[in-house]
């Protein structure tokens, strides 16, 4: 009889084996699914995850996957933060909209007027927008106790509808012919978070989360405040008294989680989508969850998880014009990795025995 | 702006009805959280159910048969979460969110052929000449069959959590899974259990919206009910007669911004359209001061050997 064993010490070796199981099995599991629609598993598997990189035209996706991947790193280290620490942010989709909300209201606010301040202004503004939106549950959190994965995730439906209210209405463009979304940013150049490099997809948002990732690595291993969120998610009695201030752990991870999710959004509104429209969000900020797991929550896992999302998205679109596989095959594809890493995590913490047979 | 257009009987009737879905959501998740699991796919499980529900009553042509399949396809979901909390072990928060992400792909992807179709329509039950007595009629006999069975289940529920050796295990359980362990019971089996008729019911909820709430199939038609059932057990403090009470509250604030929607009052639709979510935040701060009635047990993983 098998059974499972709690290893004395997690195992590092496995901790970083999981997520590579959990892509094959996913792809293995995805064929199938693949092939259950009627397509064919092999094919579609390499429509998308070889055709945007090394295919005819990956000169045209490989950009893309900076496009894609950077709002998807930048919000999974402000997740990875809290989730190390137990502190459930999973309100990141409604702090993106806020921010990307904030930072173009900022921009439109000064049209058409030119001026290399207006960017850096958005910047700030859609920071500030994502890290208010992530206050509200983390102030909640503090002073009543109340469950931040609830409250943030209400907001995210708030954050939608105030979308709707503000592309619709008040934000909307006074020379669009009546369409609903906001005047198109692409084309206001003090506004424009244009590329870097033409024809890199390196824009402000890669940079930022370039900078992200590093400012958590270091601060994970190199700062007190890293110390206190590693501590208080493995042994928050020990964290205690070594004297971290809970209180202030729920603002700082919060805050940060939503100060990015906010940026991430202001990159992408004045950058790749241009326009504050009804449907301009695309999810990135529940996506950004997968990402952050799937990359262990380690800076640098989260860039490859980042890359290989992105890569999801990105040959998904392909594999949706080529072979007619629906975009919700994606979706299920995304949701099936996230399964199988935490199914697979099993082993990082436990080890297979045979032996006697035990009453469970 | 009409007000004297809302009609205070037919909103009694609407609320009721719009209280369902998380009435029945609600109370499943009651008891996983009283099995000390706390399982955030509630959504997920909805909209599954949802899909499974409207599919199969239109193949077949009986909303009945609908409801049977969004109960089992809710409960075939739920398995997949048993799968990663009990028996490995993983994080329940994290299993319990990709749950909600893999059964909002899973239901667009179920439910690509099924957009813009109309979903054979359940009968109101035939209360004869009760029905016709006026205001308590319309409001309290003019109802389709789920919504009865919603509140059974509560009365049910109730009366199994507090009088019945079932209950009194699956209590145990939740406060304290070692002690229940040591006393025989097969924790993991329990909670298996548990979390299956959570996704039965979950899946209920969901198909009630998409056969006799809308009806019709949109995707992501849930739209944060599955959240609110959650928040709902909290506010409920863990006792059947306060869901049923919270849910017809929120039904109450839904259909009643709806019907203002409709009056035309000059609040934007969006702002009225955010108050449910707004409100629940509210609630959830008011009443999160006392934990103390949470199960013991709730959300921490059990492995025999502790």
């Amino acid at each position: 009889m098998i059974r499972l064993e709690k290893r004395p010490q997690p195992s590092r070796a496995f901790s970083w084996a999981a997520p590579l199981l959990a892509v094959l099995a996913t792809f293995f599991f995805g064929g199938l699914l693949f092939a259950a629609l009627g397509k064919d598993p092999v094919q579609s598997i390499l429509t998308i995850f070889w055709q945007p990189l090394f295919g005819e035209f990956s000169f045209f996706y490989r950009p893309q996957l900076l496009i894609k991947g950077a709002p998807l790193v930048l919000i999974a280290i402000g997740l990875s933060l809290g989730f190390r620490a137990g502190i459930w942010n999973i309100g990141a989709e409604g702090q993106y909209i806020m921010g990307a909300l904030f930072g173009a209201g900022f921009g439109l606010a000064f049209y058409p007027a030119d001026s290399a301040l207006i960017f850096p202004g958005m910047v700030l503004a859609g920071a500030f927008g994502g890290w208010i939106w992530a206050m509200i549950p983390a102030i909640l959190k503090v002073r009543f106790g109340t469950n931040e994965i609830l409250v943030s995730l209400m907001l995210v439906y708030v954050a939608e509808q105030f979308l709707a209210s503000m592309s619709l209405g008040l934000m909307k463009n006074p020379e669009g012919f009546g369409f609903p979304g906001s005047r198109n940013l692409q084309q206001y150049p003090s506004a424009h978070n244009a590329e870097l490099i033409a024809g890199s997809g390196m824009h402000w948002g890669v940079v930022a989360a370039m900078i992200a990732v590093i400012f958590a690595y270091v601060l994970l291993t190199r700062h007190r405040l890293g110390f206190a969120v590693r501590v208080t998610g493995e042994a928050p009695r020990a964290a205690k008294f070594s004297g971290v201030n809970p209180g202030r752990l729920v603002l700082f991870c919060l805050g940060t989680s939503g100060m990015l999710a906010g940026l991430a959004g202001l990159f992408e509104v004045s950058g790749p989508a241009g326009q504050v429209t009804i449907d301009f969000n695309t999810g990135y900020g529940f996506t950004a969850i997968i990402v952050a797991f799937l990359g262990r929550l380690h800076p640098i896992g989260i860039v490859l998880a980042g890359l290989l999302m992105a890569l999801t998205y990105i040959g998904g679109d392909i594999a949706q014009s080529q072979l007619g596989l629906p975009a919700a095959a994606i979706q299920v594809f995304q949701g099936m990795l996230l399964f199988f890493l935490l199914a697979f995590d099993l082993f990082t913490n436990y080890r297979l025995r045979t032996g006697r047979t035990e009453a469970a | 702006m009409d007000l004297s257009a809302i009609n205070p009987i037919l909103l009694i009737a609407a609320l009721m009805s719009a209280a369902t879905p998380i009435l029945l959501a609600a109370t499943g998740e009651l008891i996983v959280e009283k099995a000390g699991v706390l399982n955030l796919g509630v959504e997920g499980m909805m909209i599954t159910g949802a899909i499974c529900g409207f599919a199969i009553a239109v193949e077949t042509g009986s909303p009945t048969t609908g409801f049977v399949a969004a109960a089992v396809g809710g409960a075939l979901l739920s398995l997949l979460f048993v799968l990663l909390t009990q028996v490995t072990l993983a994080n329940q928060v994290a299993s319990g969110l990709a749950l909600t992400l893999f059964g909002l792909g899973l239901s667009s992807l179920l439910g690509q052929g099924y957009v813009g179709i109309k979903p054979p329509r359940m009968g109101d039950v035939n209360f004869g000449p009760l029905a016709d007595i006026p205001v308590v009629g319309p409001i309290l006999f003019s109802h389709d069959p789920v919504l009865y069975v919603g509140v059974l289940l509560v009365a049910i529920v109730w009366a199994v959590l507090r009088y019945t050796r079932v209950g009194l295990v699956l209590r145990a359980v939740g406060e304290n899974h070692d002690a229940a362990h040591a006393l025989g019971y097969k924790v993991v089996r329990i909670r298996t259990l548990a979390i299956m008729f959570g996704g039965a019911l979950a899946g209920l909820g969901g198909a009630y919206i998409s056969l006799i709430r809308v009806p019709q199939w949109t995707e992501g038609m849930t739209a944060g009910v599955g959240w609110i059932a959650l928040a709902l057990v909290v506010f409920a403090s863990w006792k059947p007669w306060r869901v049923l009470l919270g849910a017809y509250l929120f039904g109450g604030i839904t259909q009643l911004q709806l019907n203002l929607q409709g009056a035309g009052v000059a609040i934007p639709v969006e702002y009225l359209a955010m108050s449910p979510y707004l409100i629940t935040i509210v609630v959830l701060v008011i009443l999160s001061a006392d934990k103390s009635a949470a199960p013991g047990s709730l959300g921490r993983p059990f492995h025999a050997s502790g």
